[in-house]
């Protein structure tokens, strides 16, 4: 995270910004075939474009033969420049008896009820309840480094209304040639808290290298101060074993088509799951940095590079399985989204 | 000057003279670009609109829509795209036939026409909707005189091409005084299917947005990227965007004049020293414009189809479902290009106003794209300079000041509405301090070097009809979340099963809108033309019709003198869509005991 605010603060303190708003102005003016013109063309003629009937207007009008007042309406406007206008607000009430009375739903009479209800159960659930999905293939990747070239990638997917919705969530890896080294599918039903978060539960099934697992999920994901995109979960397998992620990225616009990402997960483990490889506490962590290219907001090719590494026991764990605790690699990906 | 219809040329729906461009097949007459103009063109073959008279047939149906040299797929009134004019005559009594050759459910609402409830087309309120393969008859006398328009009430249609104009000349002499006139129907077009923009928009709230801050353009400079590092760290802080002025944008539209593209350049012709009546309507979904035409100021003679006092301007504001007539005098034997710039400035309508057709002015570029303000974050009363000094040594100042403090500020804060406001997931922003914008001219218009119009200088020719004083405030909300793309009135979506705003018949009330949001709402009340609270008491513009601006709050005096159920929403059909809709009911009905 500080690594991330830090590329953030940087990005936001570039050069006194401020300085370049009499040039906008001035560009504005000159741009402006109405340059010149100013304020005085309101007082034209007030009644300019209307030719004022010789006798007032017609017998529907209760206040014909009024005389109109001679001020154009920008002169009026001055007048009354600073003060408060008008009649001042009566105070919020509720709707009389008789605003009460009567059938609930006019057209009823007219139509009848029974033509009504299901066009009234129609328009209801057109201002409003619409149910919509998506499926967002966040990074689809080939990983380059020392070792064996692999691959990985993260999905997620939702279908549902403002509320409540389907969540899915996919992330694997593997090396080229292999079958999936870890691979995990969550199904979680989504709930909205407030209006950037969303509190989600479910399970999580994880295939690959070692025993499979099956955890319990409960997590939240949403929108973080700052336009981060958050996620923190908790994981409870089958077998007992209590782990935590959390999950960071953010989207720097370079241009309105070149975006650079960085993003940072840690993993954290209640205890050692030694079949599994992981270690107590801080279990992995890792960086990536992704620079895509949208084409169209759908589609976006990108290269970045991730530096990623086990801490405590985990680390000990894989250097036991004669791997690296930890290492750079280079990466050339596609972000999707449908 | 009085106009006089020859009703046998109304209905000469086939003598179109016009020079076609290769784009006619779909232009109803009076749209078809070199259009000399509509009654009342000395010397100029009579253009003359489509459909008039007491009995009109209107058929709905699938056709495609050709612009810039693409073909769609549109839902359509008589095969036209927009659909005929129709031209009336105040006291007239007129019967509708409108056939749904959909496989849908379709319908039409007469915008800012007082017709009896059920007559005003809204299915699930006013009435059960046209059944596919069916015809409705409304039916209803014409009370009143001016530009108003019609369009689909069903689903999302009306972004599909279900719209037309409606012109009603009055009985008495029109007080105002013209040569010549020209409709001008704006409206936005995409090849996407509109279910298509709600996902994308429920995906990605930004979506459409390709104007956003970068961090090049940043370091660039430069007009749109003028905002201060601290107050991008604020904004950044709120997890909004200044920069989100319009959901859909030019990144899939294509802005029509009356149904062409820029390219096709919809021309109007003129003889130089005439006055000109130009009839803004604003048919776009989710476009609100900015309208100007460059050389040329414009007297604004009318809204909402209402006569106001002639005001003149460089330029003006209109929201969707509002309507304009300016009068123009053009006195030299020139071009002049009509530019509705989109409120976000990612694109344009064009046509050109002529003596002779194949004449051209310059288009001007499209402006930098503007930026939302403190103001229009609801912090408006907080900043006391005046009302138009709301420029960019305004913002400047607020730097300074403004946006250490913002940090700790709580932008959700519950205390400043009424319990009967829902703050949940919908609402993502309160305002803090609304202030009365009506003297403003609108998003990115404060400070454009001329005349723009604002509501304060809008004044009803006539006094207004009911003086007597409002006897109690109904305070509406408008809120939303801009992320997950919801929009409400009071945090509550229509779909949850709200209670209507309820009226008894003939007490005078004032509404004040308040918006929380940070994006620009025409709200519109169906059946009714309220007043809008603008300092000229006794003759405030009365209108069906009014934007909202961001962080803003308007106040309209209502007499609830129509009994019946009556839609009231937003008019970007989007968010309509998404919820922010509401009845108002007025009861008792007619024939109930009072």
């Amino acid at each position: 995270m500080k690594y991330l605010l830090s590329l953030l603060l940087a990005a936001a303190a570039t050069p006194a910004l401020g300085q370049h708003n009499h040039a906008a102005a001035e560009q504005l003016v000159t741009a402006d075939p109405h340059a010149g013109h100013q304020m005085d063309e309101e007082a034209d003629d007030p009644h300019a474009g209307h030719d004022m009937p010789q006798s007032p207007s017609g017998p529907s009008d209760p206040h014909a033969g009024h005389q109109m007042p001679s001020t154009s309406a920008t002169d009026a406007h001055r007048a009354h420049a600073g003060h408060e206008p008008g009649i001042p607000d009566p105070p919020v009430a509720p709707p009389s008896a008789a605003a009460l009375r009567g059938p609930d739903h006019a057209a009823d009479a007219i139509f009848g009820a029974q033509a009504m209800a299901p066009a009234r159960e129609t328009v209801r659930k057109e201002h409003g309840d619409i149910k919509s999905g998506m499926i967002l293939i966040d990074q689809l990747e080939a990983v380059m480094g020392k070792g064996k070239d692999g691959y990985a990638w993260e999905a997620q997917g939702w279908y549902g209304g403002d509320i409540d919705r389907l969540w899915f969530k996919t992330e694997g890896e593997s090396s080229f040639g292999e079958s999936p080294e870890h691979a995990e599918v969550q199904a979680l039903w989504s709930r909205a808290l407030d209006p950037w978060w969303n509190l989600q539960a479910g399970i999580r099934q994880d295939f690959g290298a070692g025993p499979d697992r099956t955890y319990a999920v409960v997590g939240v994901q949403g929108l973080a101060p700052y336009w981060f995109e958050m996620g923190g979960a908790l994981f409870l397998s089958d077998k007992g074993d209590f782990t935590a992620r959390i999950e960071a990225e953010y989207d720097q616009r370079l241009t309105q088509k070149l975006i650079l990402q960085p993003a940072a997960e840690l993993n954290f483990s209640a205890q050692d799951v030694p079949e599994l490889g992981i270690g107590s506490g801080l279990s992995t962590a890792e960086l990536g940095l992704r620079l895509r290219y949208q084409f169209v907001p759908e589609f976006a090719p990108y290269v970045g590079v991730r530096y990623e590494r086990a801490f405590g026991d985990t680390a000990d764990f894989r250097r036991a399985r004669d791997e690296k605790a930890g290492g750079w690699n280079f990466l050339i990906g596609i972000r999707s989204w449908f | 000057m009085t106009q006089t219809i020859d009703r046998r040329s109304l209905l000469r729906a086939g003598a179109v003279g016009a020079a076609g461009l290769g784009f006619s097949s779909l232009f109803p007459a009076w749209a078809q670009s070199g259009s000399a103009g509509l009654a009342g063109s000395p010397g100029l073959a009579p253009q003359m609109p489509t459909l008039s008279g007491e009995n009109i047939h209107l058929k709905i149906a699938n056709t495609p829509f050709t612009v810039g040299g693409r073909t769609g797929h549109a839902v359509t009134m008589n095969g036209l795209l927009p659909a005929p004019l129709i031209r009336l005559r105040e006291g007239q009594n007129v019967r509708l036939h409108v056939e749904n050759t959909l496989d849908e459910d379709s319908s039409i609402h007469w915008h800012g026409l007082i017709v009896p409830f059920q007559m005003d087309g809204v299915p699930g309120v006013s009435f059960p909707g046209i059944k596919p393969h069916t015809t409705f008859v409304y039916e209803f006398p014409l009370l009143q005189s001016g530009t108003y328009w019609y369009h689909s009430h069903s689903g999302l249609q009306e972004q599909q091409g279900h719209y037309g104009p409606i012109v009603i000349d009055p009985t008495e002499p029109d007080p105002v005084a013209y040569d010549r006139e020209h409709v001008i129907v704006l409206s936005d077009w995409t090849f996407l299917h509109p279910h298509q923009l709600v996902t994308k928009l429920k995906s990605e709230g930004g979506y459409f947005n390709r104007q956003r801050q970068t961090l090049f353009g940043m370091l660039r400079g430069g007009p749109e990227e003028s905002m201060s590092a601290s107050d991008r760290a604020m904004w950044g802080k709120m997890r909004m965007d200044p920069t989100d002025i319009a959901d859909v944008t030019a990144a899939t539209y294509t802005y029509l004049v009356n149904g062409h593209g820029p390219q096709e350049n919809w021309t109007g012709l003129f003889r130089s020293g005439e006055r000109v009546r130009l009839r803004f309507i604003n048919a776009a979904t989710m476009t609100i414009f900015n309208i100007r035409i460059p050389g040329l100021p414009m007297t604004v003679v009318s809204a909402d189809g209402l006569n106001v006092r002639p005001v003149t301007v460089d330029e003006f504001q209109i929201g969707n479902a509002e309507t304009y007539d300016v009068i123009i005098q053009p006195t030299e034997d020139k071009a002049f290009t009509l530019v509705a710039e989109s409120i976000d400035r990612s694109g344009m309508a064009r046509a050109t106003l002529a003596p002779r057709m194949g004449m051209t002015a310059p288009v001007p570029p499209l402006r930098p794209r503007p930026t939302l303000t403190m103001r229009d974050m609801g912090m408006g009363s907080m900043d006391h300079s005046s009302i138009a000094g709301m420029d960019h040594g305004a913002m400047a100042g607020m730097d300074h000041g403004g946006s250490h403090s913002m940090g700790s500020m709580n932008m959700r804060d519950k205390s400043l509405v009424p319990d009967s406001v829902k703050v949940g997931v919908g609402v993502d922003v309160i305002a803090m301090s609304p202030a009365d914008r009506t003297g403003d001219p609108g998003v990115g218009l404060e400070d454009v070097g001329h005349k723009v119009l604002t509501y304060r200088d809008l004044m009803s020719l006539t006094p207004n009809p009911d003086t007597r004083p409002p006897q109690r405030t109904i305070e509406v909300h408008l809120t939303g979340n801009m992320e997950r793309f919801m929009w409400s009135f009071d945090g509550e979506k229509f779909s949850e099963g709200v209670e209507p705003i309820r009226f008894e018949r003939n007490e005078r009330a004032r509404v004040v809108l308040i918006n929380d949001t940070m994006m620009t709402h025409p709200i519109h009340l169906h059946g009714h033309f309220f007043e809008v609270v603008n300092g000229h008491t006794g003759s405030y513009p009365r209108k069906h019709t009014v934007n909202v601006l961001p962080g803003g709050k308007v106040s309209l005096d209502l007499t609830a003198d129509a009994p019946g159920d009556w839609a009231f929403h937003c008019h970007l059909l989007l968010h309509m869509h998404a919820g922010m809709f509401r009845v108002v009911t007025i009861r008792p009905l007619e024939g109930d005991a009072a």
